[in-house]
């Protein structure tokens, strides 16, 4: 067997067939990847489907805390688990440069293959295509993913009402700040990590709890939990008043990101969530997210209030006040 | 009694007209000219009907304009001959019309007048001692207007009827106090009181109020004070400890507090004022005034490690009356009572809820303040006024802006914002709003804009903003689903000089900060062309990394670290470091290098604000700062005891104009600089012969640059702009080397040379800009 990616692994000739047989159905054991139809069917599914889909680019591929393969597994059931849903099973669309080291590839997929057994959702389709060396950075992966949403669950960005109170499922920023320093190969003190880790059993454990006192839920990736906090905002036209000295970050995150004067309220995170919950519920959920592993430094970050409507204001630890405002790309100097 | 030479004119005044005793003065000029008729106030201005023979009319129209009350502006005055002749035997002032479209201008507020000094000193007068004595001369005008016409009901005075003596004066029109909207007296008025930190009202007494407030002050207690536009923080200027427990409690250290002195004398005690100065201090504006500290009393907490200090005067009867209550500590410190970052209160109960954390007693009063309005701040240079903060005692005075007919909002910066509406050939900027980014300011912001359009009866058809899509001024502007030019930062800079001087060409230097470039940069040390409504960048600084973004602007080591890599340097080893830079861990070090290299959040920059702060950095007076611009005042400080004590000439000569040409485009290449420098801190030449040489090197350059581009370009007209022309040893030699050559020079005066005079720029290029709409 080739020892790199050539472009007939993607051509669906025999090489196609060898690639998936020594590789994906390897790793990926499930009864619907096993019969290589064209589509796999979900037999008896009952209640309201959530359906999501994103495509994975990260550079580098590999990077402390993670790689590209469980980052993909992860940010779809997450996205799936921010509606209130409990994820059933993924799509894997692979793009390949031409080139890739074998072994890489099958790094990649194994990790895949331990977050779908860690997670309990299986992938049931996938797809695999070859490109030339340059038209494509080593791997870009695209996963879709199906869930069920349950009975009285009704989760969403609109449904945050006055008095909410918001909670932030652990430290910020730590995805983004390994990311950056990992590509760059910056060296800063500490050990940063990624937090790429799925959602669902979190949310099933708090919906299951008091599924109707939580309204909204989202995973604050890109652009960060400041990003995320203003699409809020302005979708419910309330306002989003969080308090910095609240806000949990791992101190060499914190270091690592004032040394490169960054806002760890703007950078990814991937195993992150913030929930809107109804006040009287608010330390129960706290509690039960703080009872499960992913949420072990769940914190009360805030409230919904309507003080500034549509705006997020973050209260400073030198007790000032400012207002967060999504970027409109880069963060460029504002100070004259 | 008609003759034929019998004239009826009908004459329309606009401008600041009303409020300012313009009808009792019109009265008493038809009067003594024994003419017949009527004025009133409109809600284009005044309106007056006169009949008389021709010879006095004409007498009449020429004292009019020639001799207006001391707070009238008049900016137009039509005359038509009246269809029919008014039936009239006498001459009467009539009521308030309520006009349709106001375009009266509404006065600013005003410092107390002599002629209030003396009725609240004189034992006998009604008004002895009373804090909120006022005439058509002086007292609140902007801060309580409602909406106009400027009549009573529409001001914070609406729920003081006045009392038969006031009501008397009120309508009489020889009396100081016709029509004087907020007249009022110790019977009818507003009254001081006294309250303890948790809100208690202590006491409701003009008199005892002002004891208890001076007693306090006097035991060094931090009292609020409420004032014209705003509260203040006060606490004696002279007992260090007061001072130091207000820096503690307002989490503001290192920036200057401004004081008030009882009076000139007084003023004079503490920095050197000369003629200019003197006439600024004391006049009807009363702005704080940044002037060169003598060796005094006061704290040395005020403004430490900078020259000059901010001293105003008394302007309001509450200030006169509480110097002169016996106890009283003669210098205050008086700064404006907001927590960091949020604008000045306007309620009573707004500044108890606030403040009770920091102020020890709230000296209140019942009169609302309607608009906030900070205290202005200028300073003098080379004989004229140069503004750094333009509010209270002139705005909303408009400035007249040849071209600028359409109805344009300007929305400003970001920091220091003022925002701009412009109608008919005037622009009104706004009073100081601050640093959009504190939520309360944004608000602040949204709500003077609406109270503008209302009382200018502004509605904008056209909005400009910065290039900097994420200034909120800029989000908002984008909000208003209307027309938008955006305007780039320093190119608006250049426009609110040539607005000013009414230029249309020229070469403006910008020495800024930060702005974004239209190349994506991030500019702050240019050379324009300006022409018109266009621009061409001809010149700049080399470009200097900025490692960290706005962080560099507060961490000036990061400036430091950039310019000695600028200039070809490894920083991350010891040897090549001044010893205040190789203090920094090599991990730090390494790790920023690595950030330049990389551009990791690393823009590149071509601003000389952060070329002052990386100088800063090198020489050791600091590695971070405080508060924006603290490193360059105090390299200006620094440089400026240079001058003193070894003079331009002996300083360095060495530092010569470096000039390099990249790209077929000119820069002030600053990489000889940094190793005159370096050499200067190992022979260990004294910082302040290294700061002075610095600005001789800026200065020389700059010179170098411009005589050859003057030349190029075939212009003689220089625009000084952008924030670090406050250095004053900067526009100084900056100016006299400029006109020794034949320059004209221009600079900001009325308007701020910082972000204050962005939004004028902005409308005076969206006002120039030729309508894209073509036949
Ligand atoms: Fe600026
Ligand atoms: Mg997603
Ligand atoms: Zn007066
Ligand atoms: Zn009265």
């Amino acid at each position: 067997m080739n020892t790199q990616i050539v472009l007939d692994h993607g051509s669906g000739g025999l090489a196609s067939q060898e690639l998936i047989g020594s590789l994906f159905l390897r790793y990926l054991t499930n009864p619907h990847l096993h019969q290589l139809e064209d589509a796999a069917v979900l037999d008896g599914q009952a209640g309201r489907l959530a359906f999501s889909t994103d495509s994975y680019v990260v550079d580098p591929i590999f990077f402390p805390g993670g790689n590209i393969g469980e980052l993909a597994v992860n940010g779809t059931i997450n996205d799936l688990a921010m509606r209130g849903a409990k994820p059933l099973c993924l799509s894997l669309g692979l793009i390949i440069e031409e080139g890739l080291a074998m072994d890489t590839l099958e790094e990649i997929v194994r990790s895949i293959a331990r977050a779908c057994d860690y997670a309990g959702v299986p992938v049931v389709t996938g797809d695999t295509k070859v490109v030339p060396r340059g038209k494509a950075d080593k791997i870009f992966i695209n996963t879709s993913g199906i869930g069920v949403i349950r009975d009285g669950v009704e989760v969403s960005a609109t449904q945050a009402v006055k008095d909410d109170v918001i909670i932030l499922s652990g430290t910020l920023a730590d995805h983004g700040i390994t990311i950056l320093t990992s590509r760059e190969g910056l060296q800063v003190d500490g050990n940063l990590q990624s937090d790429t880790r799925p959602l669902h059993f979190l949310v099933q454990n708090i919906l299951d709890q008091a599924a109707h006192a939580v309204h909204t839920m989202r995973d604050p990736t890109r652009g960060g939990l400041g990003t995320t906090l203003s699409e809020i905002a302005k979708t419910t036209g309330l306002c989003m008043e969080i308090e910095e000295k609240a806000i949990p970050v791992q101190g060499e995150v914190r270091a690592a990101c004032e040394l490169m004067g960054l806002d760890p309220l703007y950078l990814a995170n991937e195993g992150k969530c913030v929930v809107f919950a109804a006040p009287e519920k608010a330390e129960l959920i706290l509690e039960t997210m703080r009872a499960t592993p992913e949420g072990r430094e769940s914190a009360i970050i805030g409230r919904v209030t309507d003080v500034h409507p549509g705006r997020v204001v973050l209260t400073t630890i030198s007790g000032g006040a400012r207002l967060v405002e999504p970027l409109t790309g880069e963060p460029l100097p504002r100070i004259c | 009694m008609a003759t034929p030479e019998t004239r009826h004119l009908k004459i329309s005044v606009q401008g600041i007209v009303q409020g300012v005793g313009f009808r009792p003065f019109v009265y008493n000029l038809a009067k003594k000219l024994a003419l017949t008729g009527s004025v009133a106030n409109t809600g284009q201005g005044v309106e007056i009907f006169i009949s008389g023979p021709c010879r006095k009319t004409d007498r009449f129209l020429d004292l009019l304009k020639t001799e207006p009350p001391p707070l009238a502006r008049i900016s137009d005055i039509q005359v038509s001959d009246a269809t029919q002749s008014p039936q009239a035997d006498d001459f009467t002032i009539v009521p308030s019309a309520d006009g349709s479209t106001k375009t009266t201008l509404i006065s600013p507020d005003i410092a107390t007048c002599t002629d209030c000094i003396n009725d609240i000193f004189s034992s006998g007068n009604r008004r002895y001692h009373y804090p909120f004595t006022n005439c058509t001369n002086c007292g609140p005008r902007m801060t309580i207007i409602r909406h106009i016409p400027y009549d009573r009901t529409n001001t914070s005075m609406a729920c003081f009827p006045m009392c038969p003596s006031c009501d008397g004066e009120y309508h009489d029109p020889t009396d100081r106090r016709f029509h004087a909207q907020p007249n009022a007296c110790p019977r009818c008025g507003p009254v001081l009181s006294w309250h303890d930190r948790q809100g208690n009202r202590l006491c409701q007494d003009n008199k005892e109020s002002l004891i208890h407030c001076a007693s306090a002050l006097a035991e060094g207690h931090i009292v609020v004070i409420k004032g014209l536009g705003g509260f203040h923080l006060a606490v004696d200027a002279a007992s260090d400890e007061s001072v130091r427990k207000l820096r503690e409690k307002k989490n503001r250290y290192g920036k200057p507090l401004a004081v008030m002195a009882a009076d000139l004398e007084k003023a004079g005690q503490v920095v050197f004022l000369g003629e200019e100065e003197r006439e600024l201090l004391s006049s009807q504006e009363r702005p704080i005034v940044l002037a060169v500290k003598k060796e005094n009393t006061l704290s040395p907490e005020l403004a430490p490690g900078i020259r000059e200090l901010g001293v105003m005067l008394p302007y309001t009867p509450l200030h006169h009356l509480l110097f002169t209550t016996p106890g009283c500590p003669q210098v205050l410190v008086m700064t404006s009572a907001n927590l960091s970052d949020e604008p000045i209160c306007t309620g009573n109960r707004e500044a108890l809820a606030r403040l009770s954390g920091i102020a020890d007693f709230f000296l209140f009063h019942n009169r609302d303040i309607v608009t906030r309005v900070d205290d202005s701040v200028a300073r003098v240079v080379l004989g004229r006024k140069r503004m750094i903060r333009r509010s209270r005692g002139y705005v909303p005075v408009p400035l007249a802006i040849e071209g600028a007919e359409r109805a344009i909002l300007g929305c400003g910066a970001e920091q220091k914002n003022t925002f701009c509406l412009s109608r008919n050939g005037q622009a009104f900027v706004s009073q100081h709003i601050g640093d959009l980014k504190g939520p309360e300011n944004m608000v602040f912001f949204e709500e003077s804009i609406e109270y503008f359009r209302q009382v200018l009866e502004i509605c904008p058809t056209e909005v400009a903003c910065d290039l900097h899509g994420d200034y909120l001024s800029s989000r908002y502007a984008a909000t208003l689903g209307l027309p938008l030019q955006r305007i780039q930062h320093h190119h608006a800079h250049a426009a609110a000089i040539m607005a000013e001087h009414d230029l249309d060409r020229g070469l403006a230097v910008i020495y800024d900060g930060a702005g974004l470039g239209d190349d994506a940069t991030v500019w702050g040390g240019e050379i324009l062309h300006v022409q018109g409504c266009r621009y061409e960048r001809l010149a700049h600084l080399a470009h200097l990394a900025l490692p960290g973004g706005d962080r560099a602007t507060r961490e000036i080591w990061r400036m430091g670290l950039s310019l000695l890599a600028g200039a070809g340097l490894d920083i991350t080893r010891d040897s090549t470091l001044p010893g205040s830079l190789a203090a920094i861990p090599t991990g730090i070090r390494r790790t920023v290098a690595t950030m330049m290299q990389k551009k990791i959040n690393t823009p590149a920059t071509s601003s000389v604000g952060r070329l002052f702060d990386a100088v800063a950095s090198l020489l050791g007076i600091r590695q971070d700062v405080a508060f924006e611009g603290q490193a360059a005042m105090e390299l200006e400080t620094l440089a400026w005891s240079g001058w003193e004590t070894t003079g331009p000439e002996t300083a360095s000569g060495r530092y010569s104009a470096t000039i390099t040409k990249k790209n077929n485009r000119l820069m002030l290449d600053y990489r000889p600089l940094v190793h005159w420098i370096l050499e200067d801190l190992g022979r260990e030449v004294p910082g302040p012969a290294i700061a002075l040489s610095f600005h001789l090197w800026l200065v020389r350059s700059t010179l170098a640059l411009l005589d050859h581009l003057s030349s190029r370009c075939s212009t003689s007209t220089i625009l000084l702009g952008g924030g670090c022309f406050q250095n004053v040893l900067l526009l100084e030699m900056m100016t006299t080397g400029l006109e020794e050559n034949g320059f004209r020079v221009f600079s900001g005066e009325q308007i701020p040379v910082n972000d204050g005079g962005i939004a004028l720029g902005q409308v005076f290029i969206t006002a120039i800009t030729p309508s894209t709409i073509t036949l």
